[in-house]
Order: C-alpha cells, then sequence, then structure tokens
C-alpha cells in the first residue's frame, strides 16, 4: 500500500486519474440536476448541460414562492423523523447484534430469519393494511406514524450488518484483557468498542439512507404538512399544476433535499475515517 | 470453525452441563437484549402480512366493497395465466442480475480504490461516493430522466454522433433504451452501497495475511483470490444478497420516467397499479405474495450457493482454522 511512500510519477498520474473518475462518477448526475435547476424556462429548451442565464427563480418559488407551503413543514419532518428512526433502530440493532454475535440462546435463527423476511417483505403490500390500523389508533399522518414503519425498515439490515461486523470481530482480545486484569467492563469498552464503533456508524449511515429515501410510506400514510417527508412532497410538487413545466422547480427542491445529504455524511465521514479502517485489529 | 473455537470456555462449559444456571441467563440475557428489536419489527409486519395473505384469497375491490367474495387461490390462478405477470416478472429478473452484476464488479473496484487511496484522497473519496447513496431515489430518477429527457436533455445533443443517438430520440419510448436508462440510474444510486459493505468487509482483513503473502511472492491476482475475497465473504453475502432482494423490488426509478410505459413494468409497479391505483385489494394483495415468493426464493438460492449459516458465525472466519 502506498500510504507512508512517496509516490512515483507514474502512481500519482495513476491516483489522478482513479480520482477524476470516482468523483465524475459520483457527482457528474448530482451537478447536471444542480444545473438545470438554476436553469430559466426558456433555458431547459435548449438542451445544453449548463444554463445560459442563472437565475434563483426556482429556488424562490420553493422559499418564498407558491411552494413554500408545501416544502418546508416537509423538510422539516424529513430531517426530524428520520434522524429518531435513525437513532433507535441502531441502538435497538446494536443490542440485538450483539447477542446474535455472542450469546448462545434458542431463536437467533429465529430473529435473523424474521429480519430478512420484514426486510423482504414488499412495502406495498404492507402499506394498505397499515393505512387502515393507523387511522384507527391515530397514529395516520403523526412523527410515530412514520418512525415506527422505518424502523421496520431500518431495522432488519442494521441487526444483519452489525451481525456481520460483530461476528468478525476477535472477541478473544477482550479474554486476553480480562486476563490481563481488566475488569469485565473496561475489557469491553477498551478491547470491544474500538472495533465495534466501525460497523455501529457504517450501520447508522444505512440506515439514515433508507429512511430518508422511503417514499410508499411516506406518500400513503401521511396526508398533510403535519408529518409528509420530503419525498412524498416532492411528488406533490410534481403533480401541482401552478407550475407550467415544472422541471426547473423539481430539480431546485432535489437540490435542497440533497443538502441535508451531503452534509450528514460530511459528518458521518470524519467518524468513519477515523475509525473504518484503523481498526485495532492490526495493533 | 466452531463456535467452541471462537469462544471455547462456556461453550465446554454448556457441553458437560447441559443448560446450566448460567446458561439459563445467557438465554434471558440474549432475549432481553434481541427482544425489543425483534417485537417492534413484527408488530409492524407480522398483522400486514398476514392481512396481505387473507385479502389475497378475496375478489375484493375497494370500488365495492360490498361485493368481497371468497375465491380461494383464485386470484392466483388469475395471475399465473396472465401474460402481463409474466412480462413484468421478466422484466423483474432482468433488472435484478444485470444491476447486481454490475454492481458488484463496480462497487469492489470502488471498494479498493477507496481501501487503498492515500490518506488525503479516501475522505473525499468515500464523501463523494456517498452522495449517490445517500441521494433519494425519486431524486436520482428525475436526474437522469432530465438527462435523457428528449426535450431539455443533453445527452442526445452530446452523443449524436453514437450510431442510433440523435436529436429527436426518445430514450423512454422504447423497451431497450427506456430501462437501459432505468437500470443506469439503479445502478449509480445503489452501487455505493455494495461498496461501502465491501470496503468495511476490506478493513476486516487481517494485513498480516496479506503481509505473508507477499512475503511468500504471491501475486496481487493471487491476494485478491486466496487472501482478500475469502476473508471478506460474510461481507460480500451481505451486500449481494440485500441488493439482490432490494432491486427485485424495484418501484421509484420505474415510476418516476416510465410510470410501467414502453414495456418496462416491474413486479412492484403491478401490484401498484392493481391495488393503489384499480384498488383491486385482493388481486394486488396476491401479486404482493407472489413477489414476496420470487424474493424468498432469492434469499433460499443465494443461502443455499454461498452455503453460509448466518446464524451460526461459521462464516466469519474462513481462514480460522490455519491460525
Amino acid at each position: 500500500m502506498a500510504t507512508g511512500k512517496r509516490l512515483s510519477g507514474r502512481q500519482r498520474l495513476g491516483w489522478t486519474v482513479l480520482t477524476l473518475l470516482v468523483l465524475g462518477y459520483a457527482l457528474f448526475p448530482v451537478a447536471s440536476i444542480l444545473a438545470t435547476s438554476f436553469k430559466t424556462q426558456a433555458a431547459l429548451g435548449q438542451r445544453a448541460f449548463l444554463p445560459t442565464n442563472w437565475t434563483w427563480d426556482n429556488y424562490a418559488m420553493l422559499f418564498t414562492g407558491d411552494a413554500r407551503d408545501l416544502f418546508l413543514p416537509a423538510l422539516r419532518n424529513s430531517i426530524g423523523i428520520t434522524l429518531i428512526a435513525t437513532f433507535i433502530a441502531v441502538v435497538l440493532a446494536t443490542l440485538c447484534a450483539y447477542a446474535i454475535a455472542r450469546l448462545d440462546f434458542p431463536g437467533k435463527k429465529v430473529i435473523l430469519g424474521s429480519a430478512l423476511a420484514v426486510s423482504i417483505f414488499p412495502v406495498i403490500s404492507v402499506v394498505t393494511p397499515l393505512f387502515n390500523v393507523w387511522r384507527g389508533i391515530g397514529l395516520y399522518d403523526t412523527w410515530p406514524g412514520l418512525i415506527i414503519p422505518y424502523l421496520s425498515l431500518t431495522l432488519p439490515i442494521s441487526i444483519w450488518t452489525l451481525s456481520a461486523f460483530f461476528r468478525q470481530i476477535p472477541w478473544e482480545l477482550e479474554q486476553a484483557a480480562l486476563v490481563d486484569g481488566a475488569t469485565q467492563w473496561q475489557a469491553f469498552r477498551r478491547a470491544i468498542v474500538p472495533l465495534a464503533a466501525p460497523g455501529v456508524f457504517t450501520t447508522a449511515i444505512l440506515a439514515f439512507f433508507i429512511a430518508w429515501n422511503d417514499f410508499v410510506y411516506g406518500i400513503s400514510l401521511t396526508s398533510t404538512e403535519a408529518a409528509r417527508p420530503v419525498p412524498a412532497a416532492l411528488a406533490f410538487f410534481t403533480g401541482a399544476s401552478q407550475f407550467q413545466e415544472p422541471t426547473g422547480a423539481i430539480s431546485a427542491a432535489a437540490i435542497v433535499v440533497t443538502i441535508p445529504v451531503v452534509v450528514l455524511v460530511l459528518l458521518f465521514q470524519r467518524r468513519i475515517v477515523s475509525g473504518l479502517t484503523q481498526g485495532a485489529v492490526k495493533g | 470453525m466452531t463456535t467452541a473455537a471462537e469462544n471455547p470456555a462456556p461453550a465446554r462449559r454448556r457441553r458437560r452441563a447441559g443448560r446450566s444456571a448460567r446458561g439459563r441467563a445467557e438465554v434471558r440475557l440474549g432475549w432481553l437484549l434481541a427482544g425489543p428489536a425483534f417485537l417492534i419489527m413484527l408488530s409492524v409486519t407480522a398483522y400486514p402480512i398476514a392481512q396481505a395473505i387473507f385479502d389475497s384469497l378475496f375478489s375484493f375491490r375497494l370500488t365495492a366493497p360490498g361485493d368481497r367474495e371468497f375465491v380461494g387461490v383464485g386470484n392466483y390462478l388469475t395471475i399465473f395465466t396472465d401474460p402481463v405477470f409474466w412480462q413484468s416478472l421478466g422484466v423483474t429478473v432482468l433488472v435484478t442480475v444485470v444491476t447486481v452484476a454490475v454492481e458488484l464488479v463496480l462497487g469492489f473496484g470502488l471498494a479498493l480504490v477507496m481501501h487503498r487511496a492515500l490518506k488525503a484522497l479516501r475522505g473525499m473519496l468515500r464523501t463523494a461516493i456517498l452522495v449517490p447513496y445517500g441521494i433519494i431515489t425519486v431524486v436520482s430518477a428525475f436526474a437522469w430522466y432530465y438527462m435523457f429527457d428528449i426535450n431539455s436533455g443533453f445527452i442526445n445533443v452530446w452523443f449524436d454522433w453514437v450510431p442510433g443517438i440523435g436529436a429527436d430520440l426518445d430514450w423512454f419510448a422504447q423497451f431497450p433504451t427506456a430501462i437501459t436508462v432505468i437500470m443506469a440510474s439503479e445502478i449509480w444510486k445503489t452501487t455505493p452501497f455494495i461498496a461501502l459493505l465491501l470496503l468495511a468487509g476490506l478493513a476486516q482483513v487481517p494485513d498480516e495475511l496479506l503481509e505473508a503473502a507477499r512475503v511468500d511472492g504471491a501475486t496481487w491476482r493471487q491476494q485478491m483470490a486466496r487472501v482478500t475475497i475469502p476473508n471478506m465473504k460474510a461481507a460480500i453475502m451481505v451486500a449481494v444478497l440485500f441488493r439482490a432482494l432490494d432491486a427485485f423490488r424495484i418501484f421509484d426509478n420505474v415510476f418516476i420516467m416510465t410510470n410501467g410505459s414502453a414495456g418496462t413494468e416491474v413486479l412492484s409497479m403491478l401490484a401498484y397499479k392493481t391495488s393503489i391505483s384499480r384498488l383491486e385489494i385482493g388481486m394486488g394483495s396476491a401479486i404482493s405474495v407472489v413477489l414476496f415468493a420470487c424474493v424468498l426464493l432469492i434469499c433460499w438460492i443465494a443461502i443455499r450457493f454461498f452455503k453460509v449459516d448466518l446464524a451460526s458465525g461459521t462464516d466469519a472466519k474462513p481462514t480460522g482454522g490455519k491460525k
């Protein structure tokens, strides 16, 4: 591995090309819709990548214009509901995966099997019966009414991913620490937590994106700005007739809902980089 | 490698004394830790799943709730004799196979690049790669749709020198081009999922093993095939299985780009249109149950094929016996 060594000219060129390729792959479609969001109505027909005249009109429509009452509450709902659902899912999944990886008890396979069954069942067929129950018990169009189904989306993959992570952890380190005179808690804290944390953070990212991305629950279990999340609002937005051609406005809304993603990616990224690749396994 | 080798003391004790007091305490603790997650998952899905299976046995439309009638497997017979179902199943399988295959190769490449990049580049690369994954599928679908759109997209202008592409090519009017753009959006958005899981797997590969292989004169290819990939089998398994199951339920991209036209209707789309648009709850539930059965089949094949028992932990350290 190149770390710590000086790169030759060829390696430097190779890495530059690789980096540009990866960045291009990851960011080009985003750049494309970003450029579209700044186009005027007339510029859309020119079929160019960049707008000829840059305009904030599409964004103005979202924040001060017609779409304001639809868009801003949806953004608040999405952020709140998604963060709460992610936090609960990661805490519960960590406990569950620890038990599955470390303890011997009947029902492990039942839990993993159920998690899989839950995660693969088509949301569309779950949502119709849920719709009726939620209306019956008052959870329809509320934050908990979305947080609970989001847990069913995020828990299974969190449990599976964390179980895989936890099984790859060399738990002997804990025994070794105990032999060296550490208490049970110290052994867990010093030997295991540093190894487990990268997996937990990666899982948190995955869980967040799954909840943030949801569309079917969001559109089916809400009816007003009390709980409607962004993807569902975006769908309403596209159908709104006051925009003669919604391309620019949709693009602007798409960019706005991508900003929290980028911000959170940056926040989680630091923690992952510090932990994921330099686990204590190597030590 | 057995559980006993990973955690020798308790296993030996259990074998000697059966389920001792300590063993019972372990069972209690196990369910105490795993129970809450288990209960929540079941409570939100067990009832709706049962309801869907129950509903699938009835001829039941919300537009005519009084005409609810028990038809047994009648809905399923209708589905299996309908070419529309087989067409959408074919499209779904095509999308699943192509996207997962492309994503596994692409994702492994991305994971390797991120894993081996200099520290200064790593953060940037990972941040970039997380952007497509974090983006809402609906947003990704719009981004790709507008790129290829016949009225405002620039792809037709940029690539008009390619035979078959010209200013008047409507990508979403015929199946091959429409499904290509749909799969491109799907692949772009979800490859980072595979790449991240594989990267996590790569990080768990012990450096000493790679070092030893290198000292022994193994080529890069040999290191990959003999050390890296066997050591990250669990990560590959989880990544491929979850992506395949997810790809099989593709919905948002198709919904936004074609809404099922040009022969691109997938199974989820068919279920959605049947139950939500046409309010045929019975038939829609039956399609959903069939979809679920297909997905179970994929799961069964994957676990059989990889011979991985995810609950026992034997997959975690395939090279452990050599230590």
